[in-house]
């Protein structure tokens, strides 16, 4: 099957029952993003598939032929992307382990809404869970990710 | 996840073709499901028949008295499509008041409504609204369809492929969502139709989805408290079912407040 990861389109051999993010982990070694529950909760394994933020334990590798794939490895060019900046910055994170996800969600979430409220924020990461319980710093991460965005397009 | 073969299609002829050659084969839309169950070795198919990229299932239109829903429509679609806010407004708020963002993105309206899962949102809606599911050998009505726990009337290997909604004059849903999940403890869809038609529809406090006719009559009457008197009461551990009717029973004030506002 064909698919685009990170720009860049390959022809790969997988089982039909190949999940999604076994084809980023295992095939590709693209390591970064996550695997928590395998059952669609908790959200480390969010991907972008044609830029929509979607859990890639869900979704059989074959479901996203021809589809391009951005992981957390295919947003920072030279510098980091200002919202792994941000939640570096502003300590968006504890263990790291929800941090993957809760990227690729925040920038899913900032394509829709350059510059979320609150409830925004909390409605577009509430697929993604952090157990160490660091939200109040993830929101202020987002915030300031959105205005990073903003300035960088002003 | 056990082995089987992946079939992807964009004609349902061809999908009818492959179930009926193929022993044990399932039909897959989004998956958000399925895919799970699959993973817990609940269903174990030998063939999954992608149905999602058939364009009979994409369409979204509507007619003067109808809107129709292809059933490989998207949660997020419905909830953010101009046609379906303003033709349907409760539903498409029901469709953003599904699971998460990631799950909006690949779930879809068929899937849910042939699972007939007894806390979905979908069941309400399409019960309340008076849907004519449209598969490829008839027509069912929600009443006839809904037949209970995790049932319906689909027969082996008929492919639901769209949802017809009667346009109502108001319409509205209120949630109380399961933590977790994000499924709801308790739903009411409240559906008003000339002549004070009014349909009232509930998820997540019976066995399946229902029609609530204490509280259609409560509509016009607001006296009245409905109360639901029922054998197939859910009662576990996120909420015994006494909870449940009572949650009920604050949706279906704040649902019927919203209509009465609009």
């Amino acid at each position: 099957m064909q698919i685009t990861v990170n720009g860049q389109t390959q022809e790969l051999t997988v089982q039909d029952n190949t999940l999604l993010i076994d084809l980023i982990r295992d095939q590709l070694h693209l390591t970064g993003t996550h695997s928590g529950c395998d059952t669609t909760q908790c959200g480390c394994c969010t991907v972008l598939m044609d830029q929509v933020a979607v859990k890639s334990c869900t979704i059989l590798a074959r479901q996203a032929e021809g589809a391009s794939i951005q992981t957390i490895e295919g947003l920072a060019l030279q510098d980091l992307h200002p919202v792994q900046e941000a939640f570096s910055q502003e300590h968006g994170l504890q263990c790291g382990y929800c941090t993957p996800g809760m990227i690729m969600s925040t920038v899913y979430l900032l394509q829709r809404y350059p510059n979320p409220s609150d409830e925004q924020i909390k409605e577009g990461l509430a697929g993604n869970i952090c157990r160490c319980t660091g939200y109040v710093n993830i929101i202020k991460a987002v915030k300031s990710a959105a205005k990073k965005m903003q300035e960088t397009k002003a | 996840m056990n082995t089987f073969q992946y079939h992807l299609t964009n004609h349902l002829q061809l999908a009818k073709d492959i179930f009926v050659s193929n022993e044990n084969a399932r039909f897959l839309s989004g998956g958000m499901t399925l895919l799970p169950s699959m993973k817990h070795g609940l269903i174990q198919p030998d063939h999954l028949i992608d149905v999602s990229k058939i364009p009979d299932l994409q369409v979204l239109k509507e007619t003067s008295d109808h809107l129709i829903i292809g059933a490989a429509v998207k949660h997020d679609q419905v909830a953010n499509h101009p046609m379906v806010q303003s033709a349907i407004p409760g539903l498409a708020y029901l469709a953003s008041q599904i699971g998460d963002p990631q799950v909006r993105a690949r779930g879809t309206i068929g899937g849910s409504i042939a699972n007939n899962d007894p806390s979905a949102d979908y069941p309400a809606g399409a019960l309340a609204l008076k849907a004519m599911m449209v598969t490829d050998r008839r027509d069912i009505a929600a009443e006839d369809f809904f037949t209970g726990f995790y049932s319906t009337a689909l027969e082996e290997g008929e492919i639901l492929s769209q949802i017809k909604f009667a346009k109502p004059i108001k319409s509205a849903y209120a949630k109380f969502k399961q933590a977790a999940s994000g499924y709801a403890l308790a739903g009411v869809f409240i559906a008003v139709y000339p002549d004070q038609e009014i349909r009232v529809t509930v998820t997540g406090v019976g066995a399946g989805v229902f029609r609530w006719t204490e509280a259609e009559q409560a509509f016009l009457n607001p006296k009245m408290k409905p109360s639901i008197e029922r054998d197939d009461l859910i009662s576990d551990l996120h909420a015994p079912s006494a909870y449940r009717v009572n949650i009920a029973q604050v949706l279906f004030k704040k649902a019927a407040q919203q209509i009465q506002n609009n």
